[in-house]
Formats: structure tokens, C-alpha cells, sequence
């Protein structure tokens, strides 16, 4: 009987032990001014010019500054570092820049900050990770200290939305003396807010810039700390989220953003992003699937697919459907007197038979990210005769298949690192590049045309026959753009934009 | 002894290097490592100046050697993703871990103790059957998934723990939790059969005779010779702990070696992982030849098999 008491009593101090837990209660974000976000990826790096993860563009626009600015509300260009900027010739373009603009560390920016960023990422030794960012500047050229001279490799139109986005400008002096090596450690820049503790893999916190320049067209930061943290697990962003101890996650999948929109203490956001969804469908020479060459089986697949259901079942609020293969929002794209197909299986078993399918066929499909979509286009091609065999792969295992030219069908998506423009869209699968499994002289040289003329109306129009071609010849199966859900505080005032930036800047509390 | 250490011993190195090349060739059919590193829309020579930047476009028996040849002189290599030197990386955060470790050791310890005991002294009776339920719930659950229903409870529900993160002390409560039952089980049927055996012994029957009370004959008697097997296992435990930090770590994310080899293996990180890999062998390696060691010293009968 001893005995048992004993283990009574230890019980009960077991539960006085966990009850003292209690007396920390989870942290709300208003009260102490502070955004607390998750995340499941870390950068390798905060430099932004040396990882390649959203999270890394988000944090890069809110420490550094670029030279323009792009309003994604308007989708005007503004001055940010420079003030005004003008075409010189084909391949050169003057900036004239601002006065009076310090960085974190109180150096101040002037023209010698420009070139030396320029100049530094633009060589491949340094070994910038998105090259296709960098890899169109030939040279910055200083003209005065308050004007440089940006020189492109070719004729390149895109270098405006490239100079608004990802090419932020690095304090020239600190830079020199620490490198990208330093600019990860103690990361300086001119932005809205500054990074006061950074732990890799685990945490990193800004504070809002007192004395950020009054003329930037990002309004200035009312909300004084973000804490940004990095969960792998959605399941534990989502209890996080729950709990009160987080106070934005994103990227929620659908139908878990459905039940946290019962939450009263958040606020489910949901918009569309720049991010394509389409289906590559292999037709080069080699291809191990050569029903695909007949352009009447491609047609086939569009028809048996019915996008809008999809788009209203699965993929969620803020999706459209696409008719080719670019976001509707970038320079160039368009789907005016491009083919368009209904969701028609009658007549995509017609087009089988006619084909010579009559009894239908089998063929792969490679696909690494949502899978529950590949899975109701599997079904939806199952109902047409189209049996189709899942490879479902990690992203580098996937572009192997593909690039090898092994690939029947792909899942793709394409999020054009949120450059405004098709040149960093619809070429990078119909140009002859490694994942172009097409292989259409014609539309290869229409859309090296439009990446390379700087008239904006013979851009257009290459662009719109290419994608015409691509549409008409049906190359691929253009599908829908994907939301973005995101569960904030219900306190916060919170707008979700295509590009996926949370901007932090903007934002405050009820 | 000292033949059989020396034969254990070269035995233990064989399985920490057999166990590093098999986890060098497994991350490297699992996709190539350079497209892995260039992430999404990497052109061809963005792969081509990683294959050469990190050797990999040399055969794959030479990467390996030439790995195991820098690692056997003390050099580690560099983290392809965090751009920082692997073994203050894995330095940094291998105390989490061991604290974690330890934590659910005592966790484990301190439920599996009373309750197999309890299970002894009224075997057969409701209360074993009950400790035998916790057991088997214990070993059947898998860990991430009680873990989320403690994060159910006591985060959501509740309100009273952090779901995750690693700053305070009431950050360890639930993975030690979750982490400590699992391997809980075990310990507790042994301590039972160990308790069984013994309580039936004669000098327990002398103990009893004398009239010592029943919680001296039970603490000081028996469970004394009872936990010496308890010892053993707990070396081997300890390995499985520190392999299933892997899981408990990623969920709440806690900044420590489990962590970081989820990190490593998403990223490719392959010099990370490999040392991860190696370190977590050798520990658990040398925690296996401890506890042969200990079992052999205290049963001379295992030093000649």
C-alpha cells in the first residue's frame, strides 16, 4: 500500500511540473510590435545574390535596395536608388542617382556602390548562384558621383525589371572588405529594415531602419521587428500558426487553409501568383513516347483535361486558367488568336482513335509538387483511355529525366523568379534549352527575337506568334496559374501580391 | 580482455566505414547533386561550374576515397550550403542534440522504472496489464505522430508549451516526451522480467524474512540486481535516440544535429550529411562496444564465444 502511495504522489508532482509550464503563455504579435513569421526553408546564404529560395528574395528586398522599383500595384517603374534613367544607346542605360541615401552601417551611396556591385556579380568567378540574373551585365561604368552607366552583353529589354527585382545594390567599402562571406554573417544594405540577429538554418530578425530615406517609394516600416523563422514541418507551421506562436506562414496548402479559416484569430489571404502550371509533352526525336509526335494525341490530352473543375475543386481562390504557356501579367504574354481547347472527352477520344489509339495508351508522367493535381489529371486522362504511370520525384531527380529526354509527360510549374517579362518564361522550355523537349526551330527563333529587340512592339509580336505556334501545334498543355495561401494574425493588415513578397513594410496592425 | 576489445574495436571501425559509403553512394543515386544545389531553372554551365567547383564531375569511387582520405586528416570540408566549415556546423549543434538525448533518457528512465517495477511486484494483475498497454502504445505509436498530438494538446488546446524552437527549457518538454517514450518500452519490460526473476530469488525470500519492510526488500534488494541489464541496453537506446532526433528535431524544430541532417539531405548537402552520418555511427558504434564491453566484464562466459 506503500507502494502505491508513493506512486501517487510522484504523479502528482509530475503534473505541479508541466502545470508551472503554464505560466509562459505564447507571445501575441501586437502586443510587442513583432511579426513573427515561419518558413520552411533556409537560405543558404542572406546575400542575395547567393541563394535561390523565396525566402531569400523576401528578406533581400527588405535589407537592400535596388535602383528602381517596380509598384506592384501599378506595375510602374519608380526611381528607388536612382532617380531618373535613360536608354544612351542599344546596350546602355544612365542612371542618375539619389542624394543623401545612407546604408545601415552609415556609408553612403553614391555611384562608386553601383559599379562595384555591378561589376563584382557580373564576373562568373564570383560565382553568383542565379546567374540568370546577373549574366546579361557586361559592365557599370561611373560617369560622376551621382551617375553611372550600365552596359548590357546583347540588346536586352528586360534589364529595367531585372534592376527592380533581383540586383540589389551592396555598400561598396563593406562589400570590398567582406565579402560575400561577411555580407552572410553581418548582413548590411540600405532597405527598410536591417538584420539585427541571424542564426543559419534557424532564425534571423530584422528591425525596422529609422532612418530610412524619406523619397523611397517603399512607404516607410511601421511595424519594428519581423522575426522570421525557420520551420520544416508545415504540420508545426500550422500548430504555430494555431497556437499564437507565429504570426504569418504561407504557402498553406488548400484544404488546410480551408480549416484555419475557421480560426478567429487569423485571417486565410489567399491571390495569385506568377507561377504557371502546364504539361511539357515530349516530341523530340528520340522520345520514348512517338504517339506524342502526332499533334492529334496532344490535342487529345488538352481536351480530357478539365481545367476549370480543377481550378475550382483543387488548386483554390485566386487561379486562372491559362491558354499559353506564360503568366498573363508579363510583358509579352498573351493568348489573343492562340488555340484555345474545352474540356471535351468525346471529342479527345475521337482524336485518340483517329490517331490510331482507338483503345487508348499508355504513357509516364513525371511530377514533383502538388501532387493531388497530377493525380485528378491522371484520372482525367484515365477516362479518355489514357493510362498513365506516376513518377513522382524529387525536383534535381526530375530535371534529370527531363533533360535526358527520357520524359513522357511532365507536371510542370514555372514561377519566372517573379520577372515581369516572358523572356524569363516561356524560352527557358521552347529555346533549345536543356528542359526544351519540343524542339521547334520556328519558335526558338521567334522567341529569341523577342528577348533581343528593344522595340517593345516587335517584341510583342514575336512573342505572340511563338505562343500562338505553341498553342496551335499544341506543345504543351498550358493548365492555370497557382494561389498562394497565406494564415496571418488576424490583427494584421495583410495583402498578398503575384510576385509571393509579404511586404513588411507596408503592413500594420489593426 | 584486452584481444576482445581490440577485436571489437577493429570490428566497430569496419561498420562506421561501411556505413559512411553506404550513405555516400545512396545520397548520390538519389538525383544528381549539382541540379540539386542550382535549384529550379539552372541553365547547363550553372551545372557545369558546380560539377567542377565541387569535384563532382570526377568518378564516383574517387570522390568517395578522396572524401574518406581528407576525413581521416582531421578536415571536414565545407558545408556546399551554408558556405561554413562542417565541423563547427555540426559542433554547434551537437549539445542540443546530447541534451535532447539525455533528456529522454531520464524521461524514459524515470516511467519505466516505477511502472515495470509495479508490473513485477503485481504481476499478472490489472496494473501489469496496464503498464504492458502504456508499453505497447509506446512501441507501436510511431513518434511523429504522438508528437503532433502532444502539440495538440498541450500547444494548441492548452496553450501552456511552445510549439517549437529551442530558446527556453519548456522548448525540450514535449520532444523529450515524445522522444523518451518511444524507447520507454523497452527498458520497462526488461526492469519487469528482471524484477520477476529476482523477486523470486532466495535472499529476497531471507530479506522478507527478516521482516524488512516491502519498499527496502523491492528498492534496495531487488531493484538493485534487476537494473545491471538495464545498463547495457541503455547504451544501445542512447544510439537509437540520437537517430530518432532526426524526426523529432525537423518537427519542432530545434536547432540541433537531427535538424541539420534533414536540412542536409533536402539541400544535398552532401558534406554535412556525410560527417552527420559518420559521427552518428561512431557514437553508436562505440556505444554498443561500452555496453559489450560492460557485459563482458561482468559475465566472463561472453569473452570466449
Amino acid at each position: 500500500m506503500k507502494m502505491m502511495r508513493w506512486t501517487a504522489l510522484a504523479g502528482l508532482a509530475a503534473t505541479a511540473f508541466t502545470a508551472t509550464a503554464a505560466l509562459t503563455p505564447a507571445l501575441a504579435g501586437k502586443a510587442d510590435d513583432t511579426i513573427r513569421m515561419a518558413y520552411d526553408q533556409a537560405p543558404e546564404s542572406v546575400d542575395p545574390f547567393f541563394n535561390n529560395v523565396r525566402i531569400g528574395v523576401i528578406i533581400g528586398q527588405h535589407v537592400w535596395d535596388t535602383l528602381v522599383y517596380r509598384d506592384p500595384n501599378t506595375g510602374e517603374y519608380k526611381g528607388q536608388l536612382a532617380t531618373a534613367w535613360r536608354q544612351v544607346d542599344d546596350r546602355t542605360i544612365e542612371f542618375d542617382l539619389r542624394q543623401g541615401v545612407k546604408f545601415h552601417n552609415g556609408e553612403e551611396f553614391d555611384a562608386d556602390d553601383v559599379v562595384y556591385t555591378l561589376n563584382f556579380i557580373s564576373k562568373p568567378e564570383n560565382k553568383v548562384v542565379t546567374q540568370q540574373n546577373v549574366n546579361w551585365i557586361e559592365k557599370a561604368e561611373k560617369v560622376d558621383k551621382y551617375k553611372v552607366r550600365v552596359i548590357t552583353k546583347k540588346v536586352f529589354p528586360a534589364a529595367i525589371e531585372y534592376l527592380a527585382g533581383p540586383v540589389v545594390i551592396h555598400p561598396n567599402e563593406y562589400y570590398e572588405k567582406v565579402g560575400p562571406k561577411g555580407q552572410n554573417e553581418k548582413p548590411v544594405g540600405s532597405g527598410p529594415y536591417m538584420v539585427s540577429n541571424y542564426v543559419p538554418g534557424k532564425s534571423i530578425t530584422l528591425v525596422k531602419n529609422p532612418n530610412y530615406f524619406k523619397d523611397s517609394p517603399k512607404p516607410q516600416p511601421k511595424i519594428s521587428k519581423i522575426e522570421i523563422r525557420f520551420i520544416p514541418d508545415r504540420q508545426t507551421q500550422m500548430a504555430e500558426a494555431l497556437s499564437g506562436g507565429v504570426d504569418l506562414i504561407m504557402s498553406v496548402p488548400k484544404d488546410q487553409a480551408e480549416q484555419l479559416q475557421q480560426v478567429p484569430t487569423l485571417q486565410i489571404v489567399s491571390g495569385e501568383t506568377m507561377r504557371i502550371v502546364f504539361m511539357q509533352m515530349n516530341t523530340l526525336d528520340n522520345t520514348p513516347a512517338p504517339a506524342l509526335k502526332d499533334e492529334r494525341v496532344r490535342k487529345a490530352i488538352i481536351h480530357a483535361i478539365d481545367r476549370q473543375a480543377m481550378v475550382k475543386e483543387i488548386v483554390g481562390a485566386g487561379s486562372r486558367v491559362l491558354n499559353t504557356i506564360c503568366f498573363p501579367a508579363q510583358f509579352g504574354c498573351t493568348d489573343e488568336g492562340a488555340a484555345r481547347y474545352t474540356y471535351d472527352p468525346a471529342l479527345s477520344k475521337k482524336l485518340l482513335a483517329e490517331a490510331g489509339y482507338p483503345n487508348g495508351l499508355d504513357l509516364d508522367i513525371v511530377a514533383y509538387r502538388e501532387r493531388n493535381q497530377t493525380e485528378a489529371m491522371i484520372g482525367y486522362l484515365k477516362a479518355v483511355g489514357i493510362r498513365t504511370n506516376l513518377r513522382f520525384l524529387q525536383y534535381a531527380a526530375m530535371r534529370d529525366v527531363i533533360t535526358s529526354g527520357k520524359a513522357m509527360l511532365t507536371h510542370q510549374t514555372w514561377g519566372s523568379f517573379s520577372v515581369n517579362d516572358v523572356s524569363a518564361a516561356t524560352p527557358n522550355y521552347f529555346a533549345f534549352t536543356a528542359e526544351d523537349i519540343t524542339h521547334d526551330a520556328e519558335v526558338r527563333d521567334l522567341l529569341l527575337k523577342g528577348n533581343s529587340s528593344v522595340d517593345p512592339q516587335v517584341r510583342k509580336d514575336a512573342y505572340k506568334q511563338a505562343l500562338k505556334i505553341i498553342a496551335d501545334k499544341a506543345y504543351a498543355v498550358p493548365l492555370y496559374s497557382l494561389p498562394v495561401y497565406y494564415a496571418a494574425n488576424a490583427e494584421l493588415n495583410f495583402k498578398a501580391y503575384p510576385d509571393e513578397m509579404p511586404r513588411f513594410w507596408e503592413m500594420t496592425w489593426k | 580482455m584486452i584481444a576482445y576489445i581490440v577485436k571489437r574495436l577493429g570490428l566497430a571501425l569496419l561498420v562506421a566505414l561501411a556505413v559512411s559509403a553506404l550513405a555516400f553512394f545512396l545520397i548520390r543515386l538519389s538525383g544528381d547533386v549539382a541540379t540539386a544545389i542550382a535549384g529550379e531553372g539552372a541553365r547547363q554551365e550553372d551545372l557545369d561550374i558546380i560539377r567542377q567547383t565541387y569535384g563532382l564531375d570526377r568518378p564516383l569511387v574517387v570522390q568517395y576515397l578522396s572524401w574518406l582520405w581528407q576525413t581521416l586528416r582531421g578536415d571536414f570540408g565545407t558545408s556546399i550550403y551554408f558556405k561554413t566549415d562542417v565541423s563547427s556546423l555540426v559542433l554547434a549543434k551537437l549539445p542540443v542534440t546530447l541534451l535532447l538525448g539525455l533528456t529522454s533518457l531520464l524521461f524514459a528512465l524515470v516511467i519505466s522504472i516505477p511502472l515495470g517495477v509495479l508490473a513485477a511486484v503485481y504481476s499478472n494483475s490489472w496494473i501489469d496489464r496496464l503498464a504492458l498497454g502504456v508499453a505497447v502504445v509506446g512501441q507501436a505509436l510511431p513518434n511523429f505522430f504522438f508528437a503532433l498530438c502532444l502539440v495538440m494538446l498541450f500547444s494548441i488546446t492548452l496553450r501552456w508549451l511552445p510549439v517549437s524552437g529551442s530558446s527556453t527549457w519548456l522548448h525540450f518538454v514535449m520532444p523529450t516526451i515524445a522522444l523518451g517514450y518511444y524507447v520507454a518500452p523497452a527498458f520497462m519490460r526488461l526492469i519487469r522480467a528482471g524484477m520477476i526473476e529476482v523477486l523470486s530469488a532466495d535472499y529476497i525470500r531471507t530479506a522478507r524474512a527478516k521482516g524488512l519492510p516491502a519498499r527496502t526488500v523491492i528498492f534496495k534488494h531487488a531493484l538493485r540486481n534487476a537494473v545491471v541489464p538495464v545498463v547495457a541496453l541503455t547504451a544501445v537506446q542512447l544510439g537509437f535516440l540520437l537517430g530518432g532526433s532526426v524526426v523529432i528535431e525537423t518537427i519542432f524544430a530545434l536547432d540541433g544535429l537531427g535538424y541539420l541532417a534533414y536540412q542536409s539531405i533536402t539541400y544535398k548537402d552532401f558534406p554535412v550529411m556525410q560527417v552527420i552520418v559518420l559521427l552518428l555511427s561512431v557514437i553508436y558504434v562505440l556505444l554498443t562496444l561500452a555496453s559489450d564491453i560492460a557485459n563482458a566484464w561482468l559475465d566472463p562466459r561472453i569473452r570466449v564465444a
